[in-house]
């Protein structure tokens, strides 16, 4: 399972790429609301894995991720203007990388219920802080960013950090380190007694998948035109990634893709015919979910293949 | 005596608020020798193992691997340092396979070996342990004893300088302790050095070349099992003074 790539992934690469050449092809056809409805469903395939990352493995949920999208924008709207597009993105990464890391270090010794929290509470935090910054600082608090990138080069980068994402992902769970988060994930105290630094594995991890997240924000950031905090360190952001990783299922790398593409479309259909209720008809829909495939999409596809397969051998 | 010890254990304390748990405790562990550490519920032989391998920080005192110092590390750098545990309530890791099990000891143990190698040294140590062609199957559908196998042979995959059994035969029937029994003996016929708690008596008398037998923290008596089974403080915190 762990060692020479087997037929089952080099089929796995072979599709992947295939359907990210095809689907890197979208632009092409349409550019108005498929395009957009393409551009949120792939933001939230990226931040849904990069989340899952983390949090799959780990158990740790964490509700930061408004945190680190929010400041991979205002790296933009700081530095768009004076640096070229690819230091800024390197520069989004490290913020959030070096966040992760702040906060990790800070927090990674709570679990449970005590990190959603406080992983909440962060993302809170620098929402307030870059308000005072702002305030008192700059003396406004919005601000406009202008770059001039078309939706379909938005697209584009965002299918390459879907990518990167879900090959982040399957390159850990080869290595040592991916050996070292199931093991994390089942027993802490095995895990530690065994030789591992739990503590640094954890917060690797969490910087990697901050990184991502960050960029995803920063990639995002030239659709708002215009940012404030209100917008960039939106809670929602962060709930609806938890909502959709866990719909998917976080322990398969590609659950979160399945949870994100029913979500959005969901939420897009929701939206268009009952604009005032929409929050409150998807949270029933999340009941739902809950309540009958508490495995996730991606347990019960794997069930159900299961089954297929069985009756016709 | 000391120039061959592996492991030595010096004034070591540990207090929790007002309770002293382990209170003054000294002793050493000889290479390729099999140590019971003995003594009524509750008298701190789990915390002493704990201090030993890291989960606890000692009050006071110090643990020594050859004359490297270990007070004080977290127990990731004590396990790679070459110090192996089992633990009291068998801990094997539910998501992983019997064969990923071992692996684990392998990978993250002081010789840090990956992959194909990994899989050669948990494969022998599976059949070393009994568990030969149950390399797929999961920890949850096996036996208690296959389990409590399971976790030995994930501690010696770690080829540890120092094995710690915290008792690793409790919970066996008849049979299954014979076999353990077995298995610990072939153990210590290839040389390897281990400290155990240990409550069955049967195990105490033919396994342990010595005993440190302890007594509400303190040690209370340290010699051969018939030397300190036979000694009177002994008996009475067992069994009570009238018996003494």
């Amino acid at each position: 399972m762990i060692f020479p790539m087997q037929r089952r992934e080099v089929i796995a690469v072979v599709a992947s790429t295939a359907a990210l050449a095809l689907l890197a092809g979208l632009p092409l056809a349409d550019d108005g609301f498929w395009l957009a409805l393409a551009i949120s469903i792939a933001s939230y395939v990226a931040m849904a894995t990069a989340w899952a990352l983390f949090s799959g493995p780990t158990n740790y949920v964490s509700l930061a991720t408004a945190a680190f999208f929010g400041s991979g924008a205002y790296v933009v709207s700081a530095l768009a203007e004076t640096a070229p597009w690819p230091v800024v993105l390197v520069a989004a990464a490290l913020v959030g990388a070096l966040l992760a890391l702040a906060t990790g270090l800070a927090t990674l010794r709570l679990s449970g219920v005590y990190f959603v929290i406080f992983s909440f509470g962060l993302a809170e935090l620098i929402r307030q802080l870059v308000t005072y910054y702002q305030t008192q600082v700059t003396g406004s608090v919005g601000r406009y960013i202008f770059v001039t990138i078309s939706a379909s080069e938005i697209y584009w980068q965002l299918l390459g950090l879907c990518a990167i994402a879900l090959f982040t992902g399957w390159a850990i769970q080869r290595s040592r380190l991916g050996f070292a988060l199931r093991v994390i994930g089942d027993d802490e105290t095995v895990a530690a007694h065994s030789g591992i630094d739990t503590a640094r594995v954890k917060v690797l991890l969490f910087c990697i998948s901050g990184a991502l997240i960050a960029l995803v924000g920063a990639v995002m950031a030239p659709r708002f035109t215009y940012i404030e905090p209100q917008i960039a360190y939106n809670p929602m952001v962060s709930f609806q990634v938890v909502i959709m990783a866990l719909l998917g299922g976080s322990k398969r790398l590609w659950g979160p893709l399945v949870g994100v593409i029913p979500f959005v479309l969901l939420h897009e259909w929701i939206a268009g015919r009952f604009p005032n209720h929409t929050h409150l008809l998807l949270g029933m829909v999340f009941l739902l979910v809950v309540y009958f495939v508490p495995q996730g999409v991606s347990g019960w596809l794997e069930k159900a293949w299961r089954r297929i397969r069985g009756e016709s051998a | 005596m000391s120039s061959t010890a592996i492991l030595s254990v010096t004034g070591l304390s540990k207090a929790f608020g007002g309770l002293l748990a382990v209170n003054q405790i000294s002793f050493d562990v000889h290479r390729g020798e099999i140590v019971g550490l003995i003594g009524p519920n509750g008298s701190g032989k789990t915390t002493l193992l704990n201090l030993i391998s890291g989960a606890l920080a000692p009050t006071q005192g110090s643990v020594r691997l050859r004359r490297r110092e270990l007070t004080g590390l977290p127990p990731h750098r004590i396990a790679r340092a070459g110090i192996s545990r089992s633990f009291q309530l068998v801990r094997v890791l539910p998501s992983l396979t019997a064969l990923e099990n071992v692996m684990v000891g392998a990978t993250f143990g002081p010789d840090a070996v990956w992959g194909a190698e990994a899989a050669a040294i948990a494969r022998a140590l599976l059949e070393r342990v009994g568990l030969g062609g149950r390399e797929n199957a999961m920890p949850e559908a096996m036996t208690y004893i296959d389990q409590k196998r399971i976790e030995l042979a994930r501690a010696l995959a770690a080829d540890p300088q120092v094995l710690l059994l915290d008792e690793w035969l409790a919970g066996l029937n008849p049979t299954e302790l014979r076999i353990g029994i077995a298995l610990i003996e072939s153990l210590h016929a290839e040389g390897r050095t281990i400290l155990m708690v240990e409550h069955v008596m049967d195990a105490i008398r033919s396994l342990c070349d010595r005993c440190v037998v302890m007594n509400a923290g303190s040690k209370l008596a340290e010699g051969s099992p018939e030397q300190v089974l036979s000694n009177h403080e002994v008996i009475a915190a067992y069994l009570g003074d009238d018996h003494a």
